[in-house]
């Protein structure tokens, strides 16, 4: 420990470069932490079993409707307590962007997502009376201004009426708050009722974009799921039924492979950084021989002066590491607000991703040291300082 | 040579080359030279002539082509390398030409280095390099970067390093040929000091007959051969 001070007094002998080398280990490090936990939240796979609720969607792809004819079928499933199901709407306000989600849902769709959706009962009972009633989250009311009681005229971007026009009016009736702080991206949501849709739109009739069920026991989840795609086995509406995670990831997935490419982003990131930091460490420790060569003949020991390099090299990206993961663990609640619905929510970076982050800045320190470590640790004395 | 108070440096048919190339080139050849414990030694020479490299050999940072080296009942040259780094930190202070401070450390943060290599607490580590700092006269700069020393000065926390660990023996390489005339006589008197009141043994390399005149014996290297001593003044 008493060596900490030298190394730390090494780290900043060049200020400028260190802050300049620190701020890229941050940046790869923030990138790392987000790009990981964009990764995990797509990799949410068929872990069904725990799950509270199934979405089932079409199997050929989640953008195919299923007929509405199923819901007394998936309904009668042992172990299923409740369906509900919606259309995406695909609208927008004025202007294509900001863009929000927006669905059509069945009327039970509120009660099934209970804890996206805090809603009074006042204004569950007026959605449940109001024909052309929506309810929207608290987050996006207060964007565009909208208050109670205001009609809210929304641009069909997939559906127009069955009149032709693309203007869809509705009436706001409840404001909902999402009370989980990491759902918080719900409060983008806007929700109207399903059966509006369907009598109104032109082009589809009987048709939900997807069903949601709650299970009475989350241990039989894959019995449920099984016995739920096996309705539509060999029709030309199979199903497909898995988590929301996983159907979120679908979703999303669309845009390309996203775990592939942030994958690949990863890896350019890692492999600048290492080209970066051993040329920081390299130069570093170039101009800094007669310096060691002075430790060695006060009679440091070679380990000595190796370990003194390796561990500025450390010290170097753990510093740029963990500040680059406390960031990007800061922002993704944020995120996941700005991403809403468009995105499976981001989880929290956790002890897990921590961990491989500390474990790939110590070896990432480790490899770009080394080598400058054992050019230090093997300098002839009376060379470096003889300046040869 | 002086017997009085026997010799703390023995060196035997020394010699030294160096490999240039495939070529052997010597560099000292059958060095004989005894200094006696609590000798101010000037070791004097064209430039060129193998002084540092005769000095870097008896401070133990180089190993000799042949011969011996004794120093103080030691055989240093059969040493390996990291028990020669352990016998250096224990016994001899470094004092070079161009300070070799290291300039992110301050004054004080310079002169506890070398105890860092001790057992010695945080604490006891900061007295010490606080009274050799107050030796040498610079109590006053200790929080001061290298930079903000003038070059006299930084010669002084040099020297406060090489006596923080107390060794018997100094070894410095041009100690004053970096300064002006009025802190070369500084950094002499410092070290004259040392010598006499403080029971140093010192081995300074110079090729400044002035330097020179504060030591009690020196001297000549020419071409790698030792030619001829000479008594300066009376031992201390
Ligand atoms: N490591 C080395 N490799 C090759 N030649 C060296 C080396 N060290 C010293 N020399 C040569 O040995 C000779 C004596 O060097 P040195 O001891 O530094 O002389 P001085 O200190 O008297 O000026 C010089 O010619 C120098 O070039
Ligand atoms: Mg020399």
């Amino acid at each position: 420990m008493k060596y900490l001070s030298l190394v730390w007094a090494g780290l900043w002998r060049r200020k400028t470069r260190t802050a300049f080398t620190l701020l890229s280990v941050l940046a790869a490090f923030l990138l790392f932490g987000l790009l990981g936990a964009v990764r995990s939240a797509f990799d949410a796979g068929d872990q069904l079993a725990g799950a509270n609720r199934l979405i089932v969607s079409s199997r050929l792809s989640i953008t195919q409707a299923l007929p509405i004819a199923l819901l007394p079928r998936i309904q009668a499933v042992p172990g299923v307590k409740e369906v509900a199901w919606a259309n995406w709407f695909g609208g927008y306000y004025q202007h294509p962007t900001p863009f929000f989600p927006n669905f059509a849902v069945s009327n039970n769709y509120l009660a099934v997502y209970h804890d996206l959706f805090a809603l009074p009962p006042a204004q569950a009972k007026a959605f449940a009376e109001t024909q052309d009633g929506a309810v929207v989250g608290a987050a996006l009311a207060k964007q565009f201004g909208w208050k109670l009681g205001q009609r809210i005229p929304l641009i069909a971007g997939i559906f127009p009426r069955k009149d032709g026009s693309n203007g869809w009016t509705f009436q706001i009736v409840g404001i909902f708050k999402t009370p989980n702080a990491r759902l918080k991206g719900a409060e983008q949501d806007f929700l109207f009722h399903w059966k509006y849709f369907d009598e109104g739109n032109a082009y589809m009739r009987n048709l939900a974009g997807w069903y949601v069920v709650t299970l009475d026991n989350p241990a039989r989840a894959g019995d449920v799921a099984r016995a739920i795609d096996a309705i539509s086995q060999n029709s030309d509406h199979e199903t497909k039924t898995q988590t929301e995670q996983a159907f979120q990831a679908a979703f999303a997935k669309q845009i390309g492979d996203i775990g592939l490419i942030a994958g690949g982003i990863m890896a350019a990131v890692f492999f600048t950084l290492l080209l970066l930091t051993g040329n920081t460490m390299a130069q570093a420790v170039r101009e800094r021989i007669p310096e060691l060569a002075v430790l060695k003949t006060l009679g440091f020991q070679d380990g000595a002066v190796l370990a003194l390099v390796l561990a500025e090299s450390v010290t170097l990206i753990l510093l740029g590491g963990v500040l680059g993961m406390g960031l990007a663990d800061l922002i993704i609640p944020g995120l996941n607000t700005a991403l809403a619905g468009a995105f499976p929510a981001l989880p929290g970076l956790g002890w897990h991703g921590w961990l491989s982050a500390l474990g790939l800045m110590l070896m990432i320190g480790l490899v770009v040291g080394v080598l400058p470590a054992l050019r230090g640790m093997r300098l002839r004395i009376v060379d470096a300082l003889a300046g040869r | 040579m002086n017997t009085l108070h026997g010799a703390l440096i023995e060196i035997r048919d020394l010699s030294k080359s160096y490999l240039r190339g495939k070529q052997s080139v010597p560099v000292l050849q059958g060095v004989n030279l005894d200094v006696a414990t609590g000798d101010f030694f000037a070791l004097m020479g064209p430039s060129g002539s193998g002084k540092s490299t005769l000095l870097n050999l008896i401070g133990g940072l180089d190993a000799p082509s042949a011969g011996s080296i004794v120093i103080g009942g030691q055989r240093i040259d059969r040493l390996g390398a990291a028990a020669l780094a352990r016998w250096r930190a224990a016994n001899v202070g470094f004092v070079f030409q161009f300070y070799n401070l290291l300039p992110m450390l301050s004054a004080q943060k310079n002169v506890e280095l070398p105890l860092l290599l001790t057992k010695l607490s945080a604490s006891e580590r900061r007295k010490r390099a606080a009274i050799a700092l107050q030796l040498v006269g610079l109590a006053d700069r200790a929080s001061h970067k290298p930079s903000e020393l003038s070059g006299g000065q930084q010669q002084r926390v040099a020297i406060a390093r090489a006596i923080v660990t107390d060794p018997e023996l100094l070894v410095c390489d041009e100690p004053t040929g970096d300064l002006d005339r009025a802190s070369a006589e500084d950094v002499l008197s410092l070290l004259q000091q040392l010598n006499r009141e403080h029971g140093k043994t010192i081995v300074m390399v110079t090729h400044d007959p002035r330097a020179a005149e504060h030591a009690s014996h020196m001297v000549h290297l020419d071409k790698g051969e030792l030619v001829g001593a000479t008594r300066v003044s009376a031992p201390a």
